[in-house]
């Protein structure tokens, strides 16, 4: 082969998107913590740009590690990979330390850790060789059912620590079994859930329970020759009606205070200006006020000036949209869609079942941060703390997705080498 | 394949909503740049000092004092911390409790008053231990003081601007929280002692801590400080007035004749103003309008009383400037037209003066009401009333002389129209108002129109607005109208006479050694308890310095309390103290009765019956 040499077979466009995103991360993450009064350098360690610098430097790290393993190990590692982080999560729910009621989080001296962010990666490895392995056809019933299981249970475990933001995450793998046969009813009816539990939450109940009677009353009109359509369309109506009623329950029963407000806050943000709420007005204040071209680097007022939460983590979207405006946001919302574009472009010319599987587990994931962190700023979706992947500051979950990525890049670079399977 | 187009559908979806989104709040949506700005830019207000007050020779008697309003970040608050700073401050729990919810209402991250204007001395004690509690810190702002404690119904008081004011202010200067000038001095010349408010526009963030000048402090106003202002009053005096008076109810004002300054001005019983000073305003201001003698009516303008016998040298005046009497003409008296102590006998002005004759009055007064213009009785008294009012009006009488301070009274002299009223029109003559010829009936003035008088006569027929500004800042002297009687001078010279003879005879108690005073007394009728003693005098009677009027309600005969004090604060102010001891003594004492029970003293404002008992001097 004349380009054997392993740089000449990595997919570069894909690097090159992810490399400007940490850079443009790292450099937003300083402005939305500038103070003009306190000269911090954009190195120094005592600042959020400067230890981000540093996990930086140690996922560039990882990324040769990641290159110099043999490809071959990913798919042979999967399943011990994912029983470890399956038996971390456990043990983190045993002696785990709380913080703002989550359990989520390992204390080793001053180093914190979430196994959460790294069982993403593992999950999607435990799922592509799940359905890579032969004879199981994804088609099949049972296959989607165990295959399902494999995100299934690290999103109850995740959800036993309190960090549901986290645990919806793995929800996202469900595009990833749409695309490998899931049948396309099963997948829309989750579609369908995810709308009708937002409908709960925005529209009046009543109201809704009315249109949802209307539609139902209107299919069965047009299905009245067809009797299997008809009942089907009757048992829909009373299902969906059912999951919204449950939805009342769930949100008062079974969600902790701080995921209800949270949640409660998407609908009425000025309800409680100093709590949740007080988050996405903010937010929204300062995305809002950046205008058209933005204040310009390093001249945002609102999120400098603390006004906005979590600055650096969660909303580091606001950065963007105060001091670049629209064009600022608008070109970061094309660069992720570049990317996630460009991934399942390279999904499919995979040879390897893993590896296609893979790939489309790393753009669910990234695409469902990207998708929620965003919203959740711009008030389209409740605060459920997520972070913006590359961008947001944040050790554990910057490792956690340079590795999920760059084992895709690394199994893409390897494409030519698998044997394709019948 | 198709599968994967519908993946990378939902994708650009996704992608095209949120630019949307962003659109529609970054480009299309100006709430948010508004809403930006309100989170950033704090306006901090830099109150002005307030000007000074002095008197007028430059002794200080209100000056601004600091006070300490303690702010409550309840986020960066400790609870644990609260029992110290109960103790502290002296608070009991419920008290903390309801002060820390209020706080925590209006916000939780910016800082709130807690407690306001802690006065300086109660701030030393405990500043060093509020160092160590989070969450609290402490903003400086003035308040009145007075040290001398004098003059307070003359200077009013200095409170928060409330609702009302606000919503009536025309200016636009005034906002909430801003102190105005609420009575007196400090209201008529609010708009010199304010000074002008600063204001500062200020980068903040979500603590409220300052980050610097908003566009470099482009739009920044300084404060500017009130002006001093130099008052008339001769606050020595003033404070020996206000000695003299204590224990007592009634008025005393003084007046310099040739300008119409203001020396003293003391209303009793006083306050101390330095109650209406400070937080504990309100709670003092109940306390204070509560007491039966009502401290805060302001009597030297505000009470009206008949003026007695003092209007007698009105009458006079008026008498011979409509020709009706001349100055030395003999009037033959019997003493049986109306109640009198001065015995039968024959009168002229200065005589009838000295020893304030009723019955000459009486028919002086019937001259003037009764010309013979009209065959009518009643159209001849309607005339002759009609023109009597005018000249009364000239006096400053029935009207407000319009000295600059707020709420003054204008008095009651009683016209045409009044007793058309009473009687029904043109069913009243002479015999139904012949009680205003000794000053009784329904007239009514205060003790100021009566110091007035004094100045009148100390000039012999003009007088100056009565004022008790006389500058303000450094340059702006003061002017105040001179106001003609349009009385000839000449006929002033009998009136004065009788003044200065009736000192020198039957007020034995106001004649000061060595001083020419000429003064007049009244008695005045009170028909709701003992009556009311007046004085009205000026000296020396060359080149007058001093004007007085005094009122001391129900102490009896003016000769005696009235009389007495007045002479001594005209002593006090041409000599600097009093030769005559057991005057002063007799004064402090304040026991001015015949020896029978005290009387107890009423509430100020006298209204006296339309059917008089007359009885004067």
């Amino acid at each position: 082969m004349r380009n054997n040499l392993l740089i000449y077979r990595l997919d570069w466009l894909a690097i090159l998107v992810y490399l400007v995103l940490i850079f443009a991360g790292w450099l937003n993450i300083y402005a939305a913590e500038y103070n003009p009064e306190i000269d911090a350098s954009m190195f120094s360690l005592s600042t959020s740009a400067g230890r981000q610098l540093m996990w930086i430097g140690t996922s560039l790290v990882l990324i040769g590690v990641i290159m110099l393993v043999d490809f071959k190990a990913y798919s042979i590692v999967a399943y011990p990979v994912y029983g470890t982080l399956i038996l971390m999560l456990i043990a983190v729910l045993l002696f785990g330390r709380e913080v703002a009621g989550s359990r989520s989080w390992f204390e080793i001296g001053s180093f914190k850790l979430q196994p959460s962010e790294f069982t993403k990666f593992a999950a999607a490895l435990g799922l592509a060789k799940y359905l890579s392995s032969t004879n199981k056809k994804t088609e099949s019933l049972n296959s989607q059912v165990v295959g399902s299981l494999i995100f299934i249970l690290p999103m109850l475990l995740i959800i036993a620590q309190g960090d549901l933001g986290s645990a919806m995450v793995f929800g996202s793998l469900i595009i990833v079994m749409f695309r490998e046969g899931m049948h396309p009813v099963i997948f829309f009816i989750g579609l369908g859930a995810v709308v009708l539990f937002m409908s709960t939450l925005i529209v009046n109940q009543t109201i809704l329970l009315i249109s949802l009677v209307a539609i139902g009353l209107v299919l069965v009109g047009l299905f009245s020759r067809k009797p299997g359509k008809l009942i089907i369309a009757i048992s829909g109506t009373i299902v969906a009606i059912a999951f919204v009623l449950s939805v009342d329950f769930i949100l008062n029963d079974v969600l902790k205070p701080h995921q209800q407000k949270r949640v409660y806050s998407l609908i009425d943000p000025n309800a409680d200006p100093l709590g949740i709420g007080w988050n996405v007005m903010q937010s929204k204040i300062a995305i809002g006020s950046g205008g058209f071209s933005g204040k310009g680097y390093l001249e945002g007022t609102q999120t400098k000036f603390d006004f906005v939460p979590e600055q650096t983590t969660d909303f580091i979207f606001c950065t963007i949209g105060e001091e670049q405006g629209w064009i600022g946001s608008l070109l970061l919302i094309i660069l992720f869609t570049t990317l996630f574009l460009r991934l399942i472009f390279l999904a499919e010319r995979q040879k390897s079942i893993f590896a296609r599987v893979y790939g489309y587990c790393v753009v669910c994931v990234l695409f469902f941060h990207f998708a929620v962190n965003i919203a959740m700023t711009i008030g389209l979706f409740p605060v459920i703390g997520i972070p913006l992947p590359f961008f947001s500051y944040g050790g554990s979950s910057l490792w956690g997705f340079t590795v999920l990525l760059f084992i895709f890049l690394k199994l893409d670079a390897h494409r030519m080498q698998v044997l394709q399977r019948a | 394949m198709s599968r994967s187009i519908i993946i990378q559908c939902i994708i650009v979806l996704v992608a095209l909503v949120f630019s949307i989104r962003l659109f529609s709040i970054q480009v299309v949506n100006d709430e948010y740049k508004q809403a930006a700005q309100n989170n950033i830019i704090q306006k901090i207000v830099e109150y002005p000092y307030r000007g000074l007050i002095y008197d007028r020779d430059d002794k200080l008697l209100v000056v601004n004092t600091p006070v300490f309003d303690l702010m409550l970040v309840p986020k960066e608050f400790n609870l644990k911390d609260s029992t110290r700073l109960m103790s502290l401050l002296n608070l009991d729990h419920a008290d903390f409790e309801a002060k820390y919810n209020k706080a925590k209402r209006y916000s939780s991250i910016l800082a709130t008053k807690f407690i306001e204007q802690i006065p300086n001395k109660e701030f030393a004690r405990f500043q060093d231990a509020l160092v160590s509690i989070d969450g609290v810190s402490v903003l400086p702002r003035t308040v009145r003081e007075y040290p001398r404690k004098a003059l307070p119904s003359a200077l009013g008081y200095v409170g928060e601007i409330n609702g009302r004011q606000l919503r009536r202010d025309t200016t636009g200067y005034y906002r909430s929280g801003d102190y105005v000038g609420i009575t007196g001095i400090e209201k008529t010349y609010e708009e010199y002692l304010r000074g002008k408010r600063g204001i500062k526009y200020k980068l903040v963030d979500v603590q409220g801590v300052v980050k610097g000048a908003f566009n470099g402090g482009k739009y920044d106003t300084v404060s500017i400080p009130g002006q001093n202002v130099q008052l008339t009053i001769d606050l020595e005096l003033q404070e020996y007035a206000e000695k003299l008076m204590e224990g007592k109810v009634g008025s005393l004002v003084a007046i310099q004749p040739s300008t119409g300054e203001v020396l003293a001005f003391v209303s009793a019983p006083s306050y101390d103003p330095n109650l209406l000073a400070g937080r504990d305003l309100g709670i003092n201001f109940q306390k204070i309008s509560r007491d039966s003698l009502n401290p805060l009516f302001n009597r030297p303008i505000q009470a009206m009383y008949p003026p007695g016998s003092m209007f007698k040298t009105v009458q006079s005046l008026i008498a011979m400037q409509e020709g009706v009497l001349l100055p030395k003409e003999k009037v033959r008296c019997e003493g049986n037209l109306i109640g009198d102590h001065a015995p039968p006998g024959v009168y002229d002005v200065e005589r009838a003066i000295q020893f304030s004759s009723n019955n000459y009055f009486f028919k002086v007064f019937k001259r003037v009401i009764q010309k013979g213009k009209d065959e009518s009785p009643y159209l001849d008294s309607r005339l002759g009333l009609t023109s009597w009012n005018e000249y009364i009006s000239r006096f400053g009488l029935g009207r407000k002389l319009g000295i600059d301070l707020v709420g003054e009274k204008s008095g009651y002299v009683p016209d045409n129209s009044f007793y058309d009223r009473v009687y029904g029109k043109n069913r009243w003559k002479f015999s139904n108002i012949y009680s205003l010829s000794i000053g009784q009936g329904e007239l009514l003035v205060t003790p100021l129109q009566m110091a007035n008088l004094g100045a009148l006569l100390a000039n012999k027929g003009y007088y100056y607005t009565p004022h008790i500004i006389k500058k303000i800042g450094e340059n702006y002297d003061v002017s105040f109208d001179k106001v003609e009687t349009g009385i000839d001078t000449a006929y002033f010279q009998s009136v004065i006479d009788g003044m200065e003879l009736m000192v020198k005879t039957t007020a034995f108690r106001a004649r000061i050694p060595d001083i020419d005073i000429c003064g007049k007394t009244s008695t005045v009728e009170n028909p709701h308890g003992e009556d009311h003693s007046g004085f009205m005098a000026f000296a020396p009677r060359k080149n007058p310095e001093i004007a007085v009027a005094v009122y001391v309600e129900n102490a009896g005969w003016g000769a005696r309390a009235a009389a007495s004090t007045g002479s001594l604060v005209i002593e006090k102010y041409l000599r600097g103290y009093s030769k005559r001891t057991w005057i002063e003594n007799y004064v402090l004492k304040g026991d001015f009765a015949d020896p029978k029970p005290q009387p107890k003293p009423k509430p100020a404002i006298v209204v006296p019956p339309v059917e008089i008992e007359v009885n004067a001097e």
